[in-house]
């Protein structure tokens, strides 16, 4: 299971890039292997788009179950990855680079400190079974 | 053993059926209408006979074998039901017949409602949605014009447990709510701590299944119930699982609103290929005037020399119709016979045997496969496909394993709180000897995934095709009778 050092994970499986007051946000590779060969992807928010923490902004269908992604942070969308839609099976393949989903501003940047770090997180998921 | 499609079999210029000359003048249909290049497959009447024969014996149901499937109550239908329905006084009517020409049809839809009431515990019926989840869609609706009665608008959430059916989630956002999903707790129940915290002048009511999805009774709901009454919200009750309940407990005693009843799984109505289903929704006294309508009442009381007079009654601030006519008649008369000929005690014995089959099997797998949840079960149970020590195999190939013994796989991959899920439904309808060689075979599969893994992994290895491309199904969406050559042009 691959859980990179530098970001940081909500409890509903989704990570968080920081780049100065934007966060970048995607599913955990723990996310898309429980899930297993995503055959659906679609957005639920526009850029320009006010999300707050915790809100559904995109679905994930796969042949087990249907997943919603959560935003971790509260803001204004500023960009979407629009060739998911049509290239989603790099959410297995790739779920931290090519598949990051979309880009935050976020409005309170002290929403961060809910989220776990990656020891934490990979500890979250080995409890949960894998 | 592959059975070629209509089109392979088919022969330029063979004809099964020849038409007569018209005897009226022919029309000439509009040129741009007209195509040239549809491919209708051409057989012999005899062709068309043996591949639909070779089709059918494909088919597996549960007249040929053992049929698990956690959730869906796969119980055996008895043929009597279909004897009844096919009754030339049931079967010949017209829904549009003058209600004194069909008094007995009505007497039997009353007679059903009545039986229903008994049954859950509450106030009124309607027979007319066609299915479980049309029959949510119905309660849910209900709720919302209760609450929209009362000029209470700030209503806008439902909250469903994480060990809901499914449909409850979506049937919550169809009816324009926003779903809150509460956790369980180790013990499989809803979160009752999670629950007091959501529950707030928000709330416009709960939907919950119990048994839940792990088939297990939650033992706090009148405590689940009475929270969210206090939160002026209602509870709407999932009756997917009213197997487990028969003749032990009632609904309504519970605390539940409102219920909607599958008549094709507890009732053993066919299931399964269109069915089609039958989803009755059942409602406390305060709730019958928001029933969809009409409803089978009562005109005239009879005596003893007369029957009573049936008529349709419409409830005054009716959601409206959800189902043309009266719903589905045909499986209202197999439930009525099924009921019939069990009586109060046959239908207790029908849970009793149910609860008792999914434990026995319970009791065989458990400590071969993981039970996340492990306590009594009601009338099925969920077990992890998935072992520690046999990386590689998933409760899928579990499944199609099970296929190369002749047995129908469980529901799996559902509930989504337990990691690989196998959900296990035997029903009363099954022998012990059944239920012992279908614990001896999931033994079986289980020393295979440590022994032989791709013996699961590429399974089935039985049936006609072998391990279809799931993904591929889901992403080219690519329904077409037609031949990949002819497709292409």
């Amino acid at each position: 299971m691959n859980v990179p050092p530098n970001l940081k994970y909500a409890k509903t499986d989704e990570w968080v890039k920081v780049e100065g007051n934007i966060a970048i946000i995607g599913v955990s590779d723990y996310a898309q292997s429980q899930l297993s060969d995503i055959v659906y992807f679609e957005f639920k928010v526009d850029p320009g788009d006010t999300v707050t923490k915790d809100q559904s902004v995109a679905t994930l269908e796969s042949v087990k179950a249907a997943a919603d992604v959560n935003a971790p942070v509260s803001g204004k969308v500023v960009e979407l990855n629009q060739s998911l839609t049509d290239q989603f099976e790099v959410i297995n393949s790739d779920p931290y680079g090519a598949a990051w989903m979309m880009k935050i501003e976020m409005s309170d940047a002290a929403e961060l400190d809910a989220l776990m770090d990656a020891a934490a997180y990979e500890a979250y998921c080995q409890e949960r079974g894998h | 053993m592959t059975e070629p499609t209509i089109y392979e079999l088919s022969s330029p210029g063979r004809v099964g059926v020849r038409y007569p000359q018209p005897d009226v003048p022919l029309a000439e249909l509009p040129q741009d209408l007209v195509r040239k290049d549809l491919p209708l497959p051409e057989l012999s009447e005899l062709n068309v006979i043996r591949h639909f024969m070779h089709l059918s014996h494909l088919n597996y149901s549960i007249d040929s074998g053992f049929y698990p499937l956690g959730s869906c109550t796969m119980k055996y239908n008895p043929k009597i039901n279909e004897e009844m329905a096919r009754l030339p006084g049931f079967a010949y009517t017209h829904p549009l017949q003058p209600i004194e020409t069909v008094q007995g049809n009505l007497a039997l839809m009353y007679e059903l409602q009545e039986y229903l009431k008994e049954i859950t515990g509450f106030d009124a019926v309607t027979l007319q949605p066609a299915a479980g989840a049309q029959g949510e869609f119905t309660g849910v609706m209900i709720i919302r014009a209760y609450h929209k009665s009362r000029g209470d608008t700030k209503r806008t959430k439902i909250l469903v447990p994480d060990s809901a059916h499914g449909t409850n989630p979506a049937t919550s956002a169809m009816s324009g709510y926003e779903v809150v999903h509460i956790p369980s707790d180790s013990r499989g129940n809803v979160d009752i701590e999670a629950l007091r915290t959501t529950c707030d002048d928000t709330v416009a009511g709960l939907m919950l299944t119990n048994p839940n999805t792990l088939g297990l009774f939650e033992e706090q709901v009148v405590e689940v119930n009475r929270i969210v009454h206090e939160a002026g919200g209602l509870v709407y009750g999932d009756g997917a699982n009213l197997n487990a309940l028969l003749g032990i407990a009632r609904p309504a005693d519970l605390g539940f609103d409102i219920m909607h009843i599958n008549l094709h799984k507890t009732f053993s109505t066919p299931h399964g290929g269109g069915g089609p289903g039958s989803g009755p929704v059942a409602v406390k006294g305060a709730f019958k005037e928001f029933l969809p309508g009409p409803i089978v009442e009562v005109l005239e009381e009879g005596d003893e020399e007369l029957p009573p007079v049936f008529g349709f009654y419409q409830p005054t601030q009716s959601i409206g119709r959800v189902k043309a006519f009266h719903g589905h008649f045909g499986m209202m008369v197999r439930a009525y016979t099924y009921i019939s000929v069990h009586g109060a005690d046959g239908l207790r014995k029908v849970s009793e045997y149910a609860v008792l089959n999914a434990n026995y099997l319970l009791a065989r797998m458990r400590g071969t496969y993981k039970v996340p949840y492990d306590r009594i079960c009601k009338h099925e149970f969920v077990v992890e496909g998935v072992w520690d020590d046999a990386p590689g195999v998933h409760a899928l190939d579990v499944a199609k394993r099970l296929m190369d013994y002749n047995f129908h796989p469980p529901t799996n991959y559902f509930p989504l709180i337990v990691r690989e899920a196998l959900m296990i439904e035997p029903t009363e309808t099954e022998t012990k000897q059944t239920l012992d060689r279908f614990a001896d075979v999931m033994l079986k599969i289980a020393e295979e995934a440590h022994q032989q893994p791709e013996l699961l992994r590429e399974a089935p290895h039985s049936t006609p095709i072998g391990r279809l491309d799931e993904v591929k199904a889901a992403k080219e969406l690519v329904l077409c009778c037609w031949l990949p050559e002819q497709v292409k042009n």
